[in-house]
């Protein structure tokens, strides 16, 4: 497993380093935002990046993919992190969509996966619970048995993507105690299905995220995705990967939020000299571009390390997310320090940064909770 | 099969034939091992004098030298295969040192055809113990502000000064050294890189005592000393270029050093293991939450690091130019150990004082010991200040 792209990637990487230059600068996401567009991100672009075959590059070939692995899409979405694009590559590659491959339902991935590689269907998945904070195993929403099917109850918060979502990949219990890890199981459940209530939420960095309120949600005996009961580990395995994909995207924020932020050191004229003449700042830019170094190994292993199945993964997405949450907070926090006043105002692009970097470190853990995981990984 | 095959297969029959019995296995770590030179004592070891002379002869001392300098004439692949071959026997290495690690790759790039042929060929046949001169009092982050003086005899220079953490001086043969030879030129054209022989009159060695007890560090003292001019690497008043090279050596050697320690945890196994056993456990999980979140901080820090020494490998035998993330090894391997032997001596906790005699056991007393000494990890071959000038100048590109 080398650390260090092959000319392949690197070809890919400069492709969609082209591609946000000219088609997704950071102003798209303000406009986004501004106009509080009732998608959330570009459909258009959506589909051209998956006839560039980005969306499905690390789905098989059998359902429309492109066949490459985890350290090609990260690449992708390392670059795309750079702009903040809001294409739901999270929701529907690395939730969802892995949650379907990872369940090896033939059924199912061939009827839902070609759409995702085409650009036509958005998924998402459904977990997250008022009370569950980033413990998997902590599920309210219960499914109960009826007939040969199940009936769901129960509210999903901050689902992303859910607004459009042409179904959903629910998380609800069907035996246990609610922090329980059996008894989950997962359920595939389309939009529009009887009871099922979709409400659009507005969040900091302006990612689209939905409460989902199931109301006796009747569905059949197909729509369980892996086992009854055995859903935990399933989803832990799709959320570890789509923990890796999210590092990829912090990467490329952090890279790009230190790059703004080196440039204003050097033209900002304080004292009748450029502000980065200060050894005070000099030493806090060292400091980060460290971070920022680590922080790159660690997405890089961690990508190859699920290529590879390595059987110690959740042990690598821990040391990554725990790195990357705390490297993108650091860049973001000394960028709007390092730009001064204008730094807090809304016209610079650097607080989209901040918003971004603090979003993402609450999702799937923060650093302090993937230390505790790191720590029981470990045995002690 | 292809030529490297075959040297592997020649190489392998030879070192079966010719590495003592009863050193392998023996495996061997880089600051432990036979330093050679006149002072060098075997203490009766004759297996490991055998193995020295075996390899020397072959020149798999000094595998990537030359021949004709006494080395192995091995290209990188073959030395490659050389160490893996020896790693699978378990052999120590026949030499370790300076020498071979820093005067005289320094002497291939920088030194004449004379130089060459007199001093290679000693070190490596470990005749010849070498030792670094160039910190002195008044120079130490600003090493170009040196002051030992070189004044010009005519075929020769006596110099006069001070020069401190010379590690090993007191076993060295032979000390290379930056000299001031020009006090009127600007502070880094003025300087010229030396070797002296450490039995010439007026040279004295002091051995310097640590905060953590004894230590291999010395000052090294200069007093009329007369050298002659052709011992002078490379031009005169151009040392620094010289002394600029070696630096870089340096640093990636510490950065490896420290970078490799990831992991262990002495004899009671990992670190959650030699936590476990100071601090107990409850459910599994170690008794004190906080040291264990900072204990999960430091694995993951140390992992980190591993992984970016390794990215920066694969990129270099991909035939990438080094990249700059082989800028942070230096400040951040060293800083990494200090916090890991911080957290030790907290972990063990009144365990972690003791300084000598009974109570504490040997990896107690160690662990005080070692966190005082890696308190100057972030100070010595170039303080963690200067390298973060330098990841702002050079990588960044910040102005002065």
């Amino acid at each position: 497993m080398d650390l260090v792209l092959s000319e392949d990637q690197e070809l890919i990487a400069k492709t969609t380093a082209d591609f946000v230059k000219q088609k997704s600068p950071i102003a798209r996401v303000r406009e986004l935002r501004d106009t509080n567009d009732p998608v959330g991100f570009s459909r258009a672009l959506w589909k051209e990046m998956a006839e560039l075959g980005w969306v499905g590059i690390a789905f098989p070939e059998s359902v429309g993919g492109a066949g490459l692995g985890f350290a090609e899409l990260c690449v992708v979405l390392e670059e795309l992190g750079r702009s903040l694009a809001p294409e739901p590559f999270l929701s529907t590659v690395l939730l969802a969509g892995q949650a379907l491959l990872l369940s090896g339902d033939e059924a199912k991935t061939a009827a839902w996966l070609p759409g995702v590689c085409k650009g036509d269907t958005i998924l998402a998945l459904a977990q997250q619970e008022a009370k569950s904070r980033y413990d998997l195993a902590s599920v309210e929403t219960r499914a109960e048995r009826a007939g040969a099917g199940f009936r769901l109850t129960g509210e999903k918060i901050q689902v992303l993507d859910g607004h459009l979502a042409d179904a959903f990949v629910v998380a609800a219990r069907t035996a246990g105690g609610p922090r329980e890890a059996a008894g989950i199981t997962l359920f595939l459940v389309p939009k529009g299905a009887s009871g099922l209530a979709v409400t659009r939420q507005t969040r900091l960095d302006g990612r689209n995220a939905a409460l989902v309120r199931l109301d006796g949600v009747g569905v059949g005996a197909d729509a369980v995705l892996g086992g009854v009961d055995a859903g935990h580990a399933l989803l832990a395995r799709a959320v570890d990967r789509a923990t890796v994909g999210l590092c990829a995207e912090m990467l490329g924020g952090m890279n790009q939020a230190f790059a703004l932020t080196v440039a204003h050191l050097k033209t900002r004229m304080q004292f009748g000299v450029p502000i980065g003449t200060f050894q005070a700042l000099k030493h806090r830019a060292a400091n980060v571009f460290i971070e920022l170094e680590l922080a790159k190994s660690a997405v890089m292993a961690a990508a190859r390390a699920v290529d590879r199945d390595d059987p110690d993964l959740a042990k690598g997405v821990s040391l990554t997310k725990a790195r990357c949450s705390d490297a993108y907070v650091l860049a973001a926090n000394e960028g709007v320090q390092m730009f001064g006043g204008v730094g807090m105002t809304d016209e610079y692009d650097i607080g989209f940064y901040m918003k971004r970097a603090r979003a993402a470190e609450l999702t799937f853990g923060d650093a302090a909770f993937h230390r505790a995981r790191w720590a029981t990984l470990a045995g002690y | 099969m292809s030529d490297l095959d075959r040297f592997r297969t020649e190489t392998r029959a030879w070192l079966e034939a010719n590495g003592p019995a009863a050193l392998r296995g023996k495996g061997g770590s880089e600051l432990e091992g036979v330093w050679g030179g006149r002072k060098w004592s075997w203490d009766g070891n004759t297996d490991q004098k055998l193995w020295l002379e075996r390899c020397a002869e072959r020149g798999f001392t000094a595998p990537t030298w030359p021949r004709e300098y006494g080395g192995g004439g091995l290209t990188p692949e073959q030395a490659k295969v050389l160490a893996e071959e020896m790693r699978r026997l378990r052999l120590p290495p026949p030499l370790i040192g300076f020498g071979l690690t820093m005067i005289g790759p320094t002497l291939l790039a920088f030194g004449n055809e004379e130089q060459k042929r007199e001093h290679l060929p000693r070190i490596a046949r470990g005749e010849i113990r070498w030792c670094q001169g160039y910190s002195e009092p008044g120079a130490g982050s600003d090493l170009a502000g040196l002051q030992t003086r070189a004044v010009d005899g005519g075929d020769h220079y006596v110099i006069s000064g001070t020069k401190v953490w010379t590690s090993y001086a007191n076993y060295a043969d032979w000390i290379f050294a930056l000299v001031r030879t020009d006090p009127n030129a600007k502070k880094q054209e003025g300087i010229t890189f030396i070797l002296i022989d450490m039995e010439t009159p007026g040279v004295s060695v002091r051995p310097i005592k640590l905060i953590s007890g004894s230590s291999p560090f010395c000052e090294t003292h200069f007093e009329n000393v007369r050298v002659p001019k052709k011992n002078v690497v490379h031009k005169v008043n151009a040392g620094w270029t010289v002394a600029k090279a070696l630096l870089g050596h340096e640093r990636t050697m510490v950065a490896e050093a420290f970078g490799s320690g990831g992991g262990a945890g002495g004899k009671r196994g990992t670190l959650g293991e030699r936590a476990k056993h100071h601090l107990g456990s409850e459910h599994g999980r170690l008794a004190d939450p906080i040291l264990r979140d900072q204990l999960a901080q430091l694995e993951m820090d140390t992992r980190a690091f591993a992984l970016t020494m390794q990215r920066a490998k694969d990129a270099a035998r991909a035939g990438h130019q080094p990249g700059p993330e082989s800028s942070i090894f230096k400040v951040y391997g060293t800083e990494v150990n200090m916090r890991r032997q911080e957290l030790l001596v907290r972990i063990a906790g009144p365990q972690g004082l003791g300084w000598e005699g009974p109570g504490f056991d040997p990896e107690e007393l160690a662990t005080t010991r070692d966190w005082l000494r890696s308190r100057g990890n972030s100070i010595e071959g170039g303080t963690s200040e200067v390298q973060r000038n330098v990841i702002a100048k050079r990588v960044l590109g910040l102005p002065d």
